[in-house]
């Protein structure tokens, strides 16, 4: 890619400089304006707000947003999932790993024996929820904030995997931080 | 030989090959069910119809000789909508359940569905449910509502096997496959039907849910299960449930072969690649401890190549019929290098089974032939196996080198009485280890590159399709560390280099290249 050119005034450098710092500026007083007004009770917080005081305070995400995934359960709590590694076969980073094994109900069949996801490893991309068969995996916790001290920690088991408390921590990880 | 074009393309062909096999020549794939190269043919799955000129009506390809100046098109729409038409027959009652089908990936319904058919299925009322996952012999799971009726395990069964223990039973939408009554699919090359098999229908037990085909790597190598030595492809993966940590074996296959197997293998050699994970010695052990292999080497040396050099006419190597032509060439270099006359492969001891007349060998050792064909049999001055341990016994050597012998104990604690060292290399470890003054692991026929000569004298490209377990090497390679530890530096030559040195000098070899010996790729038929 071409380096941009900068005209003639860009070099001079302080014209630029005092325009970047004019639309700081110009920031700092409408904000020290509107908190000032919002203090003395004449008009509300929301105009004045320019961060959001995460973790106390949280956008609501849109529903389709995906975060950490979850493997959805048949009536009495087994997993849907029939183990046949499309997911795994669409991953692009390659960090689904499965291992099957018969199911005791021959209708079913098939079924993970071992599920286990590498979340440090996974690009959020969702192509294994589109690649399933059977609605078995969906990325629709709403959990994001994975930290954990050791990377052992984000690599989901099926077990974890089955639990559908967004703030869930894996058995064998010590969180780092939990947010609220 | 008849001309004939098909697709506007010209090509000349036996007489009496059939349309698949003259469309095949072009690379052009006519679909097919129940054609098979090796069966007789059926046609009754009715997808390779073509459009023969002057034919009233389209001809099964499986099933229509070529014949001089014959016309046929197998692109026109008639011909499409004759196999969208089939495939829609097919798929009315499939159950489609591909996420749980070990067949995915590998199906012809698939594979056809995408390029022939690629629309809804019509049918309103539900489908026709029959028997699923029912296993009708050791290896074999049937699933009836999978089955396309192509009769292809029934034809082999009868034709191949010749056991009779499958048929087509019941008519219209209920027809099915199932067991003659009061059989099971329980014979000595059961499996060949899962390969047969199009469709998802017959099933391996043993590969069962193991894996998806496509996560597999294909090694093209032989089967070292008997002295046919049977085309196969070795699968191999790794996941990380397996402890080992490095690939592992999955499944075999047959490899078509027209001169040797065909399209065929034994169910013993079929599950034989289990033995790559089935008691393997794993490290080098000095008097049964277990000890780093230079350490077992330097004491090994220490011991025996005062005593060898003093009396190489008391020093023995018993090499085996397992070890690939390159290792016994090795090792008979190491003892020609030694002044030791007494190299044997124990002719006599080898491991003997029943022949069938069809695969089967009676010798269950894939290199007799290339053994004997190396000079090792008994000769004069050399006594044979069964001889050689007899005076071992006896106390007529001070050093013996066994590879790869399945003693018995007792025949084992007498030589070792007898003989000052006793060395071994198994791929097994042997059941009293502690009897060897010296163990040396040996890899396993798939963990190495080499050459067998089976039965037929075929001298058959042997591949790597995994790494050895543990320390354990290429008999080939121990020789050459044997000799550097014995004061007789080997040239350090890799399966390559000693194919080219045994070879040398056997006009019926020459020329003969290692690479692409019985490289060709594994054929669907
Ligand atoms: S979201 Fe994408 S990267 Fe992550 S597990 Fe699914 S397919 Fe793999
Ligand atoms: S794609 Fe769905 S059913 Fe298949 S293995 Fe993945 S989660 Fe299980
Ligand atoms: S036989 Fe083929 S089409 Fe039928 S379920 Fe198995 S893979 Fe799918
Ligand atoms: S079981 Fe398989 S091989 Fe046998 S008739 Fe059915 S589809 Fe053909
Ligand atoms: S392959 Fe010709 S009818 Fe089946």
């Amino acid at each position: 890619m071409p380096k941009p050119k900068m005209t003639f005034v860009e070099r001079l450098y302080l014209p630029e400089i005092s325009k970047g710092l004019a639309l700081t500026s110009r920031h700092f007083f409408r904000n020290l304006w509107h908190h000032s007004l919002a203090s003395l009770g004449l008009e509300s917080r929301d105009r004045a707000m320019v961060t959001i005081a995460y973790p106390e305070v949280r956008r609501p995400y849109p529903l389709v947003a995906r975060s950490r995934h979850r493997l959805t359960k048949r009536e009495d709590g087994s997993p849907k999932c029939v183990a046949c590694m499309m997911c795994a076969t669409a991953c692009p980073a390659d960090c689904i790993f499965i291992e099957a094994e018969e199911h005791p109900d021959p209708a079913i069949e098939k079924r993970p024996r071992h599920f286990d996801i590498d979340m440090s490893k996974c690009v959020y991309c969702g192509f294994c929820v589109e690649a399933c068969p059977e609605d078995a995996i969906r990325m629709d916790t709403g959990s994001f904030e994975l930290a954990y001290f050791d990377r052992k920690g984000l690599v989901y088991d099926k077990e974890f995997l089955l639990n559908d408390d967004p703030h869930a921590v894996p058995a064998h990880a010590e969180p780092l931080s939990r947010g609220n | 030989m008849p001309k004939l074009s098909i697709d506007g393309r010209e090509v000349e062909v036996p007489a009496g090959t059939n349309l698949i096999e003259a469309a095949r020549l072009l690379d052009l794939e006519i679909p097919h069910f129940c054609y098979h190269p090796g069966l007789s043919v059926a046609g009754n799955c009715r997808m390779c119809l073509v459009e023969v000129e002057k034919a009233p009506k389209l001809q099964i390809a499986c099933n229509t000789a070529v014949a001089e100046g014959m016309v046929v098109r197998t692109d026109s729409d008639k011909v499409k909508k004759a196999r969208a038409g089939v495939m829609e027959f097919l798929l009315l009652n499939h159950p489609i359940d591909c996420p749980i089908c070990d067949c995915a990936g590998e199906c012809y319904l698939q594979d056809y569905y995408m390029e022939h058919d690629l629309k809804a299925s019509r049918l309103e009322e539900g489908k026709n449910k029959k028997e699923k996952a029912q296993p009708i012999g050791p290896h074999v799971m049937l699933d009836k509502e999978r089955c396309v009726l192509c009769s292809r395990c029934v034809r082999f069964t009868d034709e191949v096997s010749k056991t009779h223990e499958l048929g087509i039973f019941g008519r219209g939408s209920t027809e099915e496959i199932a067991l003659a009554p009061g059989k099971t699919l329980d014979n000595p090359y059961s499996g060949c039907v899962v390969d047969l098999c199009p469709v998802g229908a017959l099933t391996d037990r043993d590969f069962r849910f193991k894996s998806r085909p496509w996560f597999l790597k294909e090694t093209a190598t032989i089967c070292g299960g008997c002295a046919m030595g049977c085309s196969v492809v070795l699968d191999t993966n790794t996941n990380p449930y397996n402890k080992v940590g490095q690939d592992r074996a999955y499944r075999l296959f047959p490899r078509e072969n027209r001169e040797v197997n065909g399209w065929w293998m034994c169910d013993e050699g079929r599950y034989s690649h289990h033995s790559v994970d089935r008691g393997r010695s794993q490290g080098p052990r000095l008097r049964g401890k277990g000890v780093p292999a230079d350490f077992a080497l330097a004491r090994l040396a220490a011991e025996a190549a005062p005593l060898v050099k003093a009396h190489p006419g008391r020093a023995a190597f018993l090499l085996s019929p397992r070890l690939t032509n390159e290792s016994l060439f090795a090792f008979r270099r190491l003892a020609e290098s030694l002044g030791v006359a007494q190299v044997e492969f124990g002719d006599d001891l080898k491991a003997e089974g029943r022949a069938d007349g069809f695969l089967i060998q009676a010798d269950r050792n894939p290199n007799s032939r290339g053994a004997r064909e190396l000079g090792l049999g008994p000769r004069p001055g050399v006594l044979g196996g069964r001889d050689l341990l007899k005076a071992a016994q006896g106390g007529a050597f001070d050093v013996v080198f066994v590879l790869e012998h399945a003693l018995d104990p007792a025949a084992l604690k007498a030589l070792a009485a007898a003989t000052k060292v006793l060395a071994g290399f198994h791929v097994q470890e042997p059941v009293e280890a502690g009897i060897y003054t010296v163990h040396l692991p040996l890899a396993h026929a798939f963990e190495q590159d080499g050459t067998f000569t089976n039965v037929q004298g075929r001298v058959q490209r042997n591949r790597k399709a995994l790494e050895p377990l543990g320390d354990s090497l290429p008999a080939y390679a121990w020789a050459q560390r044997l000799g550097a530890a014995l004061g007789v530096p080997q040239a350090p030559d890799g399966p390559e280099a000693l194919f080219r040195a045994w070879t040398q000098g056997r006009p019926e070899l020459a020329g003969a290249v290692f690479e692409p010996l019985a490289a060709a790729a594994p054929a669907a038929a």
